[in-house]
């Protein structure tokens, strides 16, 4: 427990620092990214990890979270930072919907129904052109030209989730959570209305994840449906951030997020320039290898799996 | 006023009647025995109360109004608890944190919760297993683990499905007197049981069904010597003998 405290101290501390001693533009941004996938990674573990209601549609919040932030620009006028709540509080009305329409099926039927909705909500976005601008995108006007501020709003995003996410998972909401997951009827047996509880786990991971669209859009101060609503680059990479880091870990996703930037950014920099452009093209495959290699070998991701993987690089080294 | 109170319930399956014209009333206080054959509907009785199965007609009354319709979860906190034939516990948890789940049905704080869950699980005898996740419980084990998490929802009525089932002669003497021990707190109690050592012994009444339709009411005594009962058990030949 001493060990786990002091860790957290050291990487809170690094963290603060970072962007101090890191001069180069280039690694705060990758931080920056990391850190926003952290949010999502965390609020996708919250519904599936926790509550064992597996999303394929987590770029629906995302994208919305995104679009609120960029509408306030485009149709009010006003500075897209609103939208760090606002986006988060739309997403959630949209969850509400998506809950009651897909938490009529359970299991695979429920991943099915929000991936589903992912796409028809990306579509809607092309289509939607007085409202979205349309494939255009939203182009804003960035409030900084530093990185350094960018990276602390980043940072205190991801603290403020993982630990409102901790809070949580202390708390009654948290017991109901995982009760749902390990059985859906033994759970309602025993006075748990799992159509509401489930529906609450949906809420939050929606609103944390607006809340990450929301920074994209003014972190990148461009967008359009096929960015942020990508089933891909989205609603994939959160579940492979939840895997690859450790579904219903607290600190799985954060460790996640960095590794899934980290092989993302060096697939899409062709192994930062020393291999033909052709191979970055290879990156989907290599995340499907990836994936392949965690669920045969580390089922519980690098933080479930931690003391497994401990004992056998240290056996590698003796 | 009865406890609970079956009219004419009638549950079916598509083309099926699982259940036919069932009607009989637990008293508070007593333990009240549901036995027959596999298959003949005692379970389906079971999730009928407590609504995982819509009832198709007739009306379930606890404490005199109806529960018809109402939600699983709602069920619950009237005050009816339930165990599960097939165990379910919540596998990856541990034993501690299944009834610390379920007392949160009562209290809202975690430290109460917690205080719940330990008194239960030393009323059950499972206090030394509590760090053990659920899944590595054995059978027995597993049994009053569902018992325990049902007794954490703090029930006026609590339904045991075959919590008997599967154990061995000493077990069975436990879990004969943990059926006492939790009638003695005050708790009435419906129970579904094939082990006519458990059945006979413990239940203040009986009520025996066959293909969904009551054969016999009565004591332990009266079923065990009712001719409809013993055909049912052990074929015709047997009655007339």
């Amino acid at each position: 427990m001493k060990s786990k405290h002091l860790a957290l101290i050291v990487v809170g501390i690094a963290a603060l620092v970072f962007p101090l001693v890191v001069p180069s533009d280039y690694y705060r941004h990758l931080v920056i990214i990391a850190l926003m996938w952290v949010v999502i990674g965390s609020a996708w573990n919250l519904l599936a990890g926790y509550t064992g209601q597996v999303s394929f549609g987590h770029a629906i919040f995302f994208g919305v979270g995104a679009y609120t932030a960029g509408i306030l620009v485009t149709k009010l006028q006003i500075s897209a930072w609103y939208g760090m709540i606002l986006g988060g509080v739309v997403a959630m009305a949209v969850a509400l919907f998506v809950g009651w329409v897909c938490f009529r099926l359970r299991g695979p039927y429920f991943a099915l129904a929000t991936l589903a909705g992912g796409e028809i909500i990306r579509l809607v976005a092309t289509n939607w052109e007085s409202l979205t601008e349309g494939m255009v995108g939203i182009l804003i006007i960035q409030s900084f030209r530093s990185k350094v501020p960018y990276y602390y709003i980043a940072l205190a995003t991801a603290a403020i989730c993982i630990y409102v996410i901790h809070l949580i998972m202390k708390s009654k909401w948290g017991y109901y959570f995982v009760s749902i997951r390990e059985d859906q009827d033994a759970a309602e047996s025993l006075g748990i209305s799992t159509t509401l509880y489930k529906n609450i786990s949906l809420l939050v991971s929606a609103f944390f994840t607006g809340t990450a669209g929301a920074f994209y859009m003014n972190y990148m101060a461009f967008i359009d449906p096929h960015v942020v609503f990508s089933l891909h680059y989205i609603s994939i990479m959160a579940i492979l951030v939840g895997i690859v880091g450790g579904v219903a870990t607290m600190m799985g996703p954060a460790v996640g997020a960095f590794i899934m930037v980290g092989v993302q950014e060096t697939f899409r920099s062709a192994l930062f320039g020393l291999v033909p452009k052709w191979v970055s093209q290879g990156h989907a495959l290599v995340f499907g290898l990836i994936v392949i290699f965690v669920i045969l070998f580390m089922a519980n991701g690098v933080v479930g799996d931690w003391a497994k993987i401990k004992k056998h690089v240290f056996r590698m080294k003796a | 006023m009865a406890l609970l109170e079956l009219k004419k319930l009638v549950k079916d399956f598509g083309g099926l009647r699982a259940v036919n014209d069932v009607s009989f009333h637990v008293e508070k206080g007593e333990i009240f025995g549901l036995i027959g054959p596999n298959g003949s509907g005692k379970t389906t009785i079971f999730n009928c109360i407590n609504n995982f199965f819509p009832i198709t007609a007739g009306d379930v009354l606890f404490k005199g109004a109806s529960i018809k319709g109402l939600k699983t979860h709602q069920i619950c906190h009237l005050g009816i608890g339930r165990t599960f034939q097939v165990v379910k516990p919540l596998a990856r948890m541990t034993v501690l944190d299944n009834v610390t789940a379920s007392a949160f049905c009562r209290v809202n704080t975690i430290k109460e919760a917690q205080t719940e869950a330990h008194r239960i699980l030393d009323f059950c005898n499972l206090l030394k297993s509590k760090d053990r996740p659920a899944k590595s419980l054995p059978i027995a084990g597993r049994k009053r683990l569902e018992i325990a998490r049902a007794l954490a929802t703090r029930p006026e009525l609590l339904l045991l499905d075959e919590t008997a089932a599967g154990l061995n002669p000493s077990e069975l003497d436990e879990a004969i007197n943990l059926i006492r021990k939790i009638r003695e707190s005050g708790i009435t109690i419906l129970i579904v049981e094939h082990i006519m050592k458990v059945i006979m012994t413990i239940s203040d009444r009986i009520h025996a069904i066959n293909f969904g339709q009551t054969i016999a009411q009565g004591t332990p005594k009266e079923v065990a010597n009712n001719r409809a009962v013993i055909e049912a058990y052990l074929g015709e030949e047997y009655a007339q003998g």
